[in-house]
């Protein structure tokens, strides 16, 4: 017994291949981009003095700013609920067509998806600053960008719902002849209401925190202020701002996060 | 067979948090070398019994001794050193899935080691050798490089018992080990921890539901109900009707 | 069953057959102080004008920009905003792992106040806008991508840290269960059993970060944090629709090729 030999392994294993391929991509990945975006951390250090400066000055808000950006705030959300609304009215009926459960032409399916997977590959600000160019300075570019940005993440969770629906009174519907809108509003709906409600709430949820800087690039909301404080160097009013962001995107976010629960 | 106990149990009490009584005033002893089967329903305490032996949980009153030594008062080395001696096996294997069998293996030696050799995997040689030993007394040598989420449930318990050998344990807790296996598998793990008890001298104690096994491989049954030891008796003296009792609901 | 329905107190089931009205109510409200709340004025005429010349622009894209050797063609930046994007989800990987701790719920702490002030921390970071940390670190390191990297880095802490704390809570204890009683001590148990058991969790959340990281890095150089962003602001301002088209399909193609990419890790890892 004690002269046991321990087995030989492989020699992709006993070299360790695979975890030092990956190291050595993953270091060569690191030592590229830090050359490419010219990081240097003895700069920030450098620089820390302007850093620490302009968080001492964030850190005494101009509280009497509040009143004049409490609108602006008002019409972020506005903003919010009406794009995330329109976004997910439009949303449905692509959720139903991309969904293998419902649509059996799979090339129907296949466009309708690599549609909405670019749709969900534009990020938001460039979205807004396309749209400030078409409809100008104001919160119509800011819903507009809304509408398609929840257009792109709504339709993805909602037919991803849909494909797990239990299909019996599917079933039961067809073989009884009813047609394919009969079946959706009866068998379909009732199923994923509960869902597609939830999901409505997370995306605006998600919305809200989006609306707050689309501004920044004259889409309306609070985003023009931030823009206008930081312009001015007038730092105590943006930490106002920012602050003033958090309570209502917590707040959004308490409450959906309650009406979730209570959903599900 | 060397009749001092091993491990000794003194009027124990534990009851939990939130009042539920979890043992109930046991008295037991467990001389060296005992193949000992603890049986009784879900809840009935066996699994806390069994994790009172090496501190996983503690008790409330009352004293067991392990080697003669009262272990209520390890902590730190002391109580790493208890655990040490102590090794244990659980129904779900406790194995790190995407590890290779081999890492798992020497990780029940991490106790004879200083943290920063542990850590970074700086097992001795001769450590390498008792894993493939370990390995071997559970027959699975060849399986020394696969990754753990490979094997199936039988052969995983298998890796645990080589793992917890790693430690040169005095004695074996298995709480349910073959819960999660099916009847031929079951065999081989019980065989192997027989032949652990029967060539090593290993204490070990089995937590088992079913009672067909534990009088298949048991020198003496204990039964559990509701926190408090309603039956104990050698192999010889069991009888089915006595068993029958432990399961009675209260 | 019938007969427990029908004892159950009449004002419930009032409430309860009436009050999706309320919930109708509600709704209502809320959406006619959205729509009456927002001015739909000042839409310009140029707009109709302004969408042609973009959709012409995207069909005729400007094609010698791809490359032209300058370092400030797409490729160089399309590369540039990736590097941004990497840099910053691994560091801001390697930051998240004590956060995560912090925030995880343990097993019978009184009132959870560590893993409390852990999850608000963490909710603080993810609110805090991204493109002002962006802008407050231009102000530390200048613009350029440098302070790309730095946003990035900070603010993916929010929701990485987020992320690896619900793996930490919902991770199999089983391992860690082991090496304890095998008489490990807890620098053995964190290294033997937890680490290698919640690694491949957050390897395939970081790269989930890093697809999202992608689209952020693509948009911190419209306020000057480096990346693709700057000539895309750059030109939309200038009307230059030709360029945008060629970026817009730049930025889609690298966010196709990446989500895929990523995609095929994370299935290959869990």
């Amino acid at each position: 017994m004690m002269t046991t030999q321990v087995p030989r392994r492989p020699w992709l294993q006993r070299w360790h291949v695979k975890p030092i391929g990956w190291t050595l991509v993953i270091l060569i990945l690191l030592v590229a981009s830090s050359r490419m975006t010219g990081v240097d951390v003895g700069m920030f250090f450098n620089n820390l003095g302007q850093f620490t400066d302009l968080l001492v000055r964030m850190s005494q808000p101009a509280w009497d700013y509040l009143p004049v950006i409490l609108h602006p705030l008002y019409e972020t959300i506005q903003m919010a609920i009406l794009g995330t609304t329109i976004g997910a009215t439009f949303a449905v009926p692509f959720a139903v067509l991309a969904a293998s459960n419902l649509v059996h032409n799979r090339w129907l399916r296949g466009i309708i998806r690599l549609m909405l997977d670019l749709v969900r590959t534009l990020p938001d600000l460039l979205l807004a600053a396309i749209f400030v160019a078409i409809f100008g300075i104001g919160s119509t570019a800011g819903v507009v960008t809304l509408a398609i940005f929840s257009f792109g993440m709504v339709s993805k969770l909602f037919y991803e719902v849909i494909e797990t629906i239990d299909m019996g009174p599917l079933e039961a519907l067809e073989s009884v002849g009813a047609n394919k809108l009969t079946i959706i509003w009866y068998a379909v709906l009732p199923q994923i209401m509960n869902q597609f409600v939830s999901y409505f709430l997370y995306t605006l949820e998600f919305n809200v925190r989006a609306s707050t800087v689309l501004g920044y690039l004259g889409a309306g909301g609070i985003g023009v202020f931030l823009q206008r404080s930081l312009n001015e160097f007038n730092y105590s009013q943006t930490a106002v701002i920012i602050l003033a962001t958090l309570v209502v995107v917590m707040a959004i976010d308490g409450i959906s996060n309650h009406l979730r629960r209570v959903l599900l | 067979m060397d009749k001092t106990p091993i491990i000794s149990f003194k009027n124990v009490n534990k009851v939990y948090d939130n009042g539920t009584v979890g043992l109930k005033n046991i008295n037991f002893e467990i001389p060296q070398g005992e193949f000992l089967v603890v049986v009784g329903l879900s809840g009935a305490g066996k699994s806390t019994l069994l994790r009172t032996i090496n501190r996983m949980h503690e008790i409330t009153s009352g004293e067991i001794r392990v080697e003669g030594e009262s272990i209520k008062a390890y902590k730190g080395r002391s109580l790493r050193l208890l655990r040490r001696k102590i090794g244990m096996i659980f129904q779900n294997f406790n194995l790190v899935k995407r590890s290779s069998v081999a890492k798992n293996v020497l990780s029940g030696r991490v106790s004879y080691y200083a943290t920063w050799q542990s850590i970074l995997g700086l097992f001795s040689a001769t450590d390498k050798q008792k894993a493939v030993q370990a390995l071997q007394r559970v027959s699975l040598a060849e399986k020394l490089y696969a990754r753990a989420d490979e094997l199936s449930g039988g052969q995983q318990q298998r890796v645990a018992i080589a793992r917890t050998l790693m430690q040169d344990p005095k004695i074996i807790l298995a709480d349910e080990p073959i819960a999660s296996l099916d009847p031929l598998t079951t065999k081989t793990v019980m065989d192997i921890l027989k032949r652990l008890n029967q060539e090593d001298g290993i204490t070990v104690i089995v937590n088992l539901h079913s009672v067909a096994l534990a009088r298949e491989y048991a020198d003496r049954i204990v039964g559990l109900r509701a926190g408090e030891v309603v039956y104990d008796e050698p192999i010889a003296d069991v009888t089915e009707a006595d068993l029958n009792r432990v399961y009675q609901t209260v | 069953m019938q007969t427990t329905i029908s004892k159950k107190p009449a004002t419930l089931t009032l409430w309860r057959r009436w009050n999706w009205l309320l919930w109708i109510a509600i709704v209502a409200v809320i959406y006619t102080w959205a729509i009456t709340g927002l001015h739909f004025t000042g839409l310009q005429e140029s707009a109709a004008s302004v969408s042609r010349s973009i959709v012409h622009g995207l069909v005729q894209p400007d094609w010698p920009y791809v490359y032209n050797g300058s370092g400030e063609d797409l490729v160089s930046l399309i590369l540039q905003t990736l590097a941004i994007a990497f840099l910053g989800t691994i560091i801001s990987s390697l930051i998240s792992v004590p956060f995560a701790f912090w925030a995880a719920r343990g097993g019978k702490e009184w009132l959870h106040v560590r893993s409390g002030s852990g999850k608000v921390v963490l909710t603080l970071i993810r609110t805090f806008p991204e493109i002002v940390l962006a802008i407050m670190f231009i102000k530390a390191v200048g613009p350029g991508s440098y302070a790309g990297v730095l946003a990035v880095s900070i603010h993916s802490i929010g929701m990485l840290g987020k992320l690896f704390s619900e793996a930490i809570e919902n991770m199999d204890r089983g391992a860690d269960e082991a090496i304890t009683s095998a008489g490990g001590n807890s620098a053995q148990i964190f290294m033997l059993a937890t680490l290698p058991t919640i690694m491949p969790e957050f390897i395939s959340y970081t790269l989930y970060r890093f697809e999202i990281a992608v689209r952020s890095a693509s948009i911190l150089g419209m306020v000057g944090a480096g990346g693709i962003g700057t000539p895309m602001i750059f030109a939309i301002q200038t009307r230059n629709w030709p360029r945008v088209g060629i970026i817009l399909l730049g930025i889609v193609l690298m966010v196709l090729l990446i989500d895929t990419l990523s995609e095929q890790l994370r299935k290959r890892l869990i």
